[in-house]
């Protein structure tokens, strides 16, 4: 009260002035241009301009001979590595790796049925792709069906071979699924691009005078049985030349490896760490004790372990190929380490999210996959990706275990009996590969993260 | 849902405005809790009647946070019952259903979900478990952003709009779910003072339309003009209940006076 009277006597005494914002100006100009940037930077004072200079002579030092090596001085055409040297012997030999660059990204994929690798690829990169138009329709399926069918009509591609005969009748019917749900997905693209309706849109009036409740998923999913089994037809009478896995190899192969593991590591992940999370003892420790098992073990003990012990718990009339030992080992390790970061992440979401998605009446899993997870997933952008980018480098340790993938490419050219010894030339290059990817993740990882913040 | 007709049988000493058109709410009987050897809640008995408004007032740490959380079941009790339209709480499918259906809840730090819109956060309850179609839900979802004032911040999202719009975000969230009571948990205490006008008037409009309210606040001005009753508590007992002019005017305890005191 006596503050309120202070006010009033304040305000009798003398009339309210009115409060008017100054005007804002624009930021005075920092910037210095490139001269004055080194000279603020590089130049300030003594110390540093030793320094710099020091610098400068040190990549003097160090680039020169590189530079030499691999671009003056290398030898680009010949037969042979005798040749390479003749002509010059400080010189790096690319020929040699030019010769053999073809295994190096097939492996020993015989080289008329390398467009199957191609269009493989392609058709997992459109599906992909397709996630970040705006105007795809059921984005959440298109993801769901790229991890879940996309896998079958790849490895039919890849692997090729008569439906029922070379590869079960099941991964045919799964691939013509497949196939059907991309032709499907990208003819409804086309079709929104063109300001048409979509196919299923077309269709949905048959089933809205059935009145199901559901009329535009059924619709969707009758236009994509249809497309399937048009696919399955083509399919079937097809054959496509086998290619059996002992033939897959170089950078083809550890994609397979790196892009399967990567996809797989999330799900298996998610799956551990809310089983780690868990209230229910056995699911508690069942998940627990995967985790630590693998956290705990060398990844190339764990390949060892799918390849050679794993048979030995199998009926022995099953026989596993070996890619599908290390797939799965990899992908159980790559989960693992996934859990960790994803149980990281949910442990840093708020009680007050769970409470609140509570007493909204959402239930464990509506609350996870709605609420919970998105925000997890999220925040662990940047410890994720550098798991995948761990991952993808790790699985050039299957060269170990004898699959040609392309590190074990690039070791076979040194003996070659053309290319004898020539090893250093092979690894630059693969090192070069690897940078590339590894950075593209990585930049790729930073873009997600600032789209994808969580509080914006 | 099942929503009974409480008969009362047992004679509502509690309640300030005894009336036998109004029908209960909620009913709390003697309630106990601890954490730990802590007794936060010691036989807290309780009756909200349908349409009133209840304001919890009390210093802090005298568990009036927790009874409130105990009625939707955020917080466990040892002993006691909760009962709601009749409805006795336990921990089962079908007490979980009656609170989700009748009860909604705001929150002090609003607990709005981050990465979706303001207008998703309104909808995803409506969608995911009223499953209302996504046009329909968007439609009640505004009209609602309408009513308390924030309809063209639909697509911002929460951390891009200060703490009162979120917080009546959360409170349109809740309304979203057509909850029968409304729970207010401490909803200004967060916010800064210029902000805490707009959601109590939110508050207060929400008052008027006929619903049935239990609030958490230090907002004595609040209580004074819109509950019906007010209910003080210290130290895990209900010290006084009664019409807001006799316990925030007349206190009949020194505890409630010494209170009054320090917020009013």
């Amino acid at each position: 009260m006596k503050e309120n009277d202070l006010v009033n006597a304040n305000r009798e005494s003398s009339p309210l002035r009115q409060f008017k914002a100054t005007s804002s100006r624009p930021p005075i100009n920092t910037s210095r241009g490139l001269v004055g940037w080194v000279r603020a930077k590089l130049f300030n004072n003594v110390w540093n301009t030793v320094l710099t200079l020091c610098v400068f002579v040190l990549l003097y030092f160090v680039l020169k001979p590189a530079l030499n090596w691999a671009i003056f001085d290398a030898v680009w055409r010949a037969a042979n590595r005798r040749q390479c040297l003749a002509i010059s012997p400080d010189g790096a030999c690319w020929a040699g790796v030019i010769d053999w660059f073809n295994n190096l990204i097939y492996g020993r994929y015989p080289e008329p049925q390398q467009w199957r690798v191609n269009i493989g690829f392609l058709l997992g990169v459109a599906w992909l792709a397709s996630l970040t138009f705006k105007k795809t329709p059921y984005k959440v399926w298109v993801g769901i069906c790229a991890i879940v069918l996309y896998p079958f009509l790849a490895s039919y591609l890849f692997l090729g071979g008569s439906i029922g005969h070379d590869i079960s009748v099941f991964h045919g019917v799964m691939s013509a699924a497949a196939l059907g749900f991309f032709v499907l997905l990208y003819m409804n693209l086309v079709m929104r691009l063109f300001g048409k309706k979509c196919l299923h849109e077309y269709v949905v009036s048959r089933f809205t005078t059935l009145s199901l409740r559901n009329a535009k998923p059924m619709a969707f999913v009758t236009s994509w049985l249809i497309m399937s089994v048009v696919m399955a037809i083509v399919l079937f009478r097809v054959s496509l030349v086998l290619v059996p896995i002992d033939h897959w190899g170089g950078l083809f192969l550890t994609f397979i490896i790196a892009g399967f593991s990567i996809t797989m590591a999330i799900p298996v992940g998610v799956v551990l760490a809310l089983g780690r999370r868990s209230k229910l003892p056995v699911i508690h420790w069942l998940s627990l004790g995967v985790i630590e098992l693998l956290r705990s073990v060398p990844l190339i003990t764990v390949l060892f372990m799918a390849v050679t012990l794993l048979p030995i718990f199998l009926p022995a009339d099953v026989q596993i190929n070996k890619l599908s030992q290390v797939l799965v080992a990899v992908c159980l390790f790559a989960g693992a380490y996934m859990a960790e970061n994803i149980r990281g992440g949910l442990q840093a979401i708020p009680v007050g999210q769970y409470e609140a998605a509570q007493t909204l009446g959402l239930g464990y899993w509506k609350t996870m996959v709605l609420v919970i997870l998105p925000q997890a997933l999220r925040m662990m952008i940047p410890n994720i990706m550098t798991s995948f980018i761990s991952l993808l480098k790790d699985t050039t340790l299957v060269s170990i275990i004898g699959l040609f993938d392309i590190m074990l490419m690039a070791r076979n050219i040194a003996n070659d009996k053309h290319w004898l010894g020539l090893d250093t030339e092979p690894l630059v290059l693969i090192s070069i590969i690897f940078f590339v990817l590894c950075y593209g993740m990585s930049q790729y990882s930073l873009n997600l993260e600032k789209r994808l913040k969580v509080d914006r | 849902m099942s929503v009974m007709q409480s008969s009362s049988i047992v004679p509502n000493t509690l309640s300030g405005q005894q009336n036998s058109q109004y029908k209960e709410a909620i009913r709390i009987q003697k309630l106990n809790k601890w954490y730990g050897d802590h007794h936060v809640l010691k036989d807290v008995s309780l009756t909200i009647n349908e349409g009133e408004i209840m304001v919890v007032c009390g210093p802090s740490g005298s568990g009036k946070s927790t009874l409130i959380r105990s009625l939707n079941q955020l917080e466990e009790y040892q002993e006691g019952s909760v009962e709601v339209f009749g409805h006795r709480l336990v921990r089962d499918k079908q007490s979980a259903q009656v609170i989700h259906n009748t009860m909604g809840m705001v929150f002090q730090n609003f607990n709005l979900f981050p990465h979706l819109t303001v207008l998703e956060n309104c909808t995803l309850g409506l969608m995911w478990i009223r499953k209302v179609p996504e046009a329909q839900a968007n439609k009640i979802a505004m009209n609602l952003l309408d009513r308390v004032g924030i309809a063209n911040l639909s697509h911002r999202y929460p951390g891009q709009i200060s703490g009162g719009q979120q917080q009546r975000v959360a409170i349109s969230r809740s309304l979203a779910m057509e909850p029968k009571i409304m729970l207010f948990d401490e909803p200004t205490s967060a916010l800064d003072p210029e902000m805490v006008k707009e959601v109590l008037d939110v508050m207060m409009d929400l008052a008027k339309s006929g619903m049935t309210m239990m609030c958490v606040t230090h907002e004595m001005q609040f209580a004074r003009q819109v509950a019906d009753r007010v209910v003080f508590m210290a130290d895990g007992e209900i010290v006084e209940v009664g019409l807001p002019e006799q316990v925030l005017m007349k206190p009949q305890w020194d505890r409630t006076r010494e209170f009054l005191q320090h917020v009013l």
